[in-house]
């Protein structure tokens, strides 16, 4: 029976997926990406081998395996290498079955993906700048001596501040002159939160949108996050407990359609 | 000799032709210094405008100025504002290093305004090499904005009369006009060769004869050897060799090209796609129409060059016609737009481009980038997603 092995090496978090013959998900995970793409690609096919070993299910024996996200190259197993939006658009598909416009925001860029027909119809990516990205968020938490939870949690508390530049540089040091002022930590964390969700929903707005949006990636987690997005644009923002994976999980699907 | 050249490359094969081209497009350098060093006079020139029959009419010997690398960047930077296009910063960065070979052996500086920041720039550049501006109307309509040019051009010929101490006669103009005319026939049979499918070159390939025939200076040898590799690739395509495997067709639009900006070529063509077409600058756009060589010499070089379909005209209508005439010619399964950052009207220009793409149904997309190769990486996603979207 042939496996298909997805795996997304994102700049933050490194993510396999490994789906059965009929579809289901046999074994997924998801690790810190670190200093090295191939190490990451080698850990996440050491825990695969593992879990093979420990609940005696075929995983990596004649499987098929499509690498995604930016360390693709460094997937010494895998078969195709296929772009990150493709294997969003395919992953998102799988979890939610019907046309939306996605979101993914990304550690080093976000993209926003028109998905029609199963697939990725159109999309937008953010400039090499890092503003609107995680790498944002982090930055900002950092200054703020918080995690991306705690950051989350507290912006749920905060009001009346903004942030106004859009360079992460910049916009850091604004967030130090409002520490300098003496601006509430919840006030702060607002502000981060809304100037990131500001920026993504312009670039859904640029897109084109869409009646239906799907939050992919590392964000879905955020209830916060995905409220916010929904009452800046003014319409449902769905996500699932797996959409972390979906970069992985479409580079599966995409391996299970791979001739032998 | 004539005959011996073609005899001589009758028996090379078309890689060593490409090898050949590369190796001339370095060499061009040292051809326009022994030009000058013979008494030829250099005019230097930044832009598709330019009238070449006119400076070739004042026995002067038009080039193309360097404007394409990220090197000179930081030293543009000290006298211009780092928020302004890379090709402005670069042209002007050269010129003020003394690193372009070009702009070293010039003897005057053809510009055109082009844009807000060229015009402005060209001002500071006069202090390093008399500079000539053209003043462009905004508009490629009606008979008083051809008009206007046919008067600039006028204007031009009696700049270079006077710098140069010669006549441009009526029938040195006719003359060039016919020359020119036939290298842009030469041209445009080199790139109906990427109408063909599978492609028989690739876009990099392309770009290099792009390139190549800009250093060939008028020069009959090196435009024996554009037809000569024309001849061969479509002889070797009717043979059924095949050098591009069958990939998604491309057509590329936008901001002028370069050197520097090979890497989203790369990009294109490492992710399944294969560049049929460059509607740029340096490519088909100022190429594709001939001069009208029955009409009153001025009369018909305001009409070519002010029928340019460039973004600092407004509107700019001729533009989208021309990329969805070129996307059925070239057959083309996608169009991507390059950008340069801060350049405001192709930047604009995306949305309209964007419509008239979609109403085709033909996929686009507008990358925007400047010279400097930090961006490799996203480039690479964004072409291949692009590309995938195609299958």
């Amino acid at each position: 029976m042939a496996t298909c092995i997805g795996v997304d090496i994102g700049s933050t978090a490194a993510k396999a997926v490994v789906l059965g013959e009929d579809g289901t998900i046999l074994f997924k995970a998801a690790i810190p990406t670190g200093w090295s793409s191939s190490e990451a690609a080698k850990s996440l096919w050491t825990a695969m081998e593992e879990m093979e070993k420990a609940e005696k299910k075929p995983l990596t024996a004649d499987a098929r395996a499509v690498a995604t996200g930016y360390g693709r190259v460094s997937v010494p197993y895998a078969d195709k290498t296929v772009t990150e939006i493709s294997c969003h658009a395919r992953g998102v598909h799988r979890l939610f079955g019907r046309d939306c416009t996605i979101i993914d925001i990304g550690g080093q860029d976000t993209k926003v993906i028109a998905l029609a027909g199963g697939r990725a119809k159109d999309f937008l990516m953010n400039d090499k700048c890092a503003a609107g990205t995680g790498r944002f968020l982090e930055v900002m938490a950092n200054t703020l001596a918080l995690d991306l939870t705690e950051l989350f949690d507290l912006a749920e508390d905060g009001k009346d501040a903004s942030i106004s530049a859009m360079c992460t540089v910049f916009a850091e040091s604004e967030v130090i002159s409002m520490i300098g002022r003496g601006r509430k930590k919840e006030d702060i964390a607002f502000a981060i939160c809304e100037s990131i969700v500001a920026r993504v929903s312009a670039m859904c707005g640029k897109q084109g949108g869409g009646r239906e949006f799907f939050l992919s990636g590392g964000l879905c987690g955020s209830e916060y996050i995905r409220r916010r997005l929904s009452d800046t644009l003014g319409a449902p923002v769905y996500t699932d407990p797996l959409a972390r994976w979906a970069g992985a999980l479409g580079a599966a699907v995409i391996a299970g359609e791979l001739k032998n | 000799m004539h005959d011996e050249f073609i005899h001589d490359t009758l028996i090379h094969d078309v890689e060593s032709l490409f090898e050949r081209m590369r190796d001339a497009i370095p060499a061009g350098a040292v051809r326009i210094k022994e030009a000058s060093e013979a008494g030829r006079k250099i005019v230097g020139c930044y832009c598709a405008y330019t009238p070449f029959e006119v400076i070739r009419a004042a026995g002067a010997i038009p080039v193309s100025l360097c404007s394409t690398s990220e090197k000179p960047i930081a030293a543009g930077e000290e006298h211009l504002p780092r928020n302004l296009c890379p090709l402005i910063k670069a042209s002007y960065g050269f010129a003020l290093t003394d690193t372009c070979p070009y702009f070293h052996f010039c003897d005057i500086v053809v510009g055109e305004t082009t844009c807000d920041g060229k015009k402005k720039m060209y001002e500071l550049l006069d202090r390093l090499r008399p500079t000539h501006v053209m003043q462009l109307p905004q508009t490629y309509l009606g008979e008083e904005a051809k008009r206007a040019w046919r008067v600039e051009i006028e204007r031009l010929a009696a700049r270079l009369e006077e710098f140069f101490g010669v006549t441009i006669t009526e029938d040195a103009l006719r003359r060039e006009i016919k020359i020119r005319n036939d290298e842009r026939r030469i041209m445009n049979a080199f790139y109906d060769l990427s109408k063909l499918s599978p492609a028989p070159l690739s876009g990099l390939e392309l770009h290099t004869v792009n390139e190549f025939f800009k250093v060939s200076f008028g020069d009959p040898k090196a435009l024996e050897l554009i037809r000569e590799l024309t001849r061969k690739l479509r002889e070797n395509h009717e043979n059924g060799q095949r050098r591009v495997a069958d990939r998604r067709r491309i057509i590329v639009t936008g901001c002028p090209t370069g050197k520097s900006l090979e890497k989203v070529f790369n990009a294109i063509e490492n992710n399944g796609g294969v560049i049929v077409a460059f509607e740029n600058c340096g490519g088909v756009k100022p190429i594709c129409e001939l001069v009208d060589e029955t009409l009153p010499p001025y009369e018909a070089l305001a009409a070519k060059y002010l029928g340019i379909p460039c973004s600092c005209m407004t509107p700019n209508v001729k533009r989208l016609d021309l990329l969805e005439e070129l996307a059925d010619e070239y057959r083309a399964d996608g169009v991507v737009d390059i950008i340069l950052q801060a350049c405001h009207t192709y930047s604009v220009e995306t949305f309209q481009v964007r419509e008239r793409m979609g109403e085709k149904d033909v996929p686009y997309i507008a990358v925007e980038t400047d010279y400097y190769q930090g961006d490799t990486e996203q480039l690479s996603t964004r072409m291949g997603a692009f590309i995938e979207m195609m299958v």
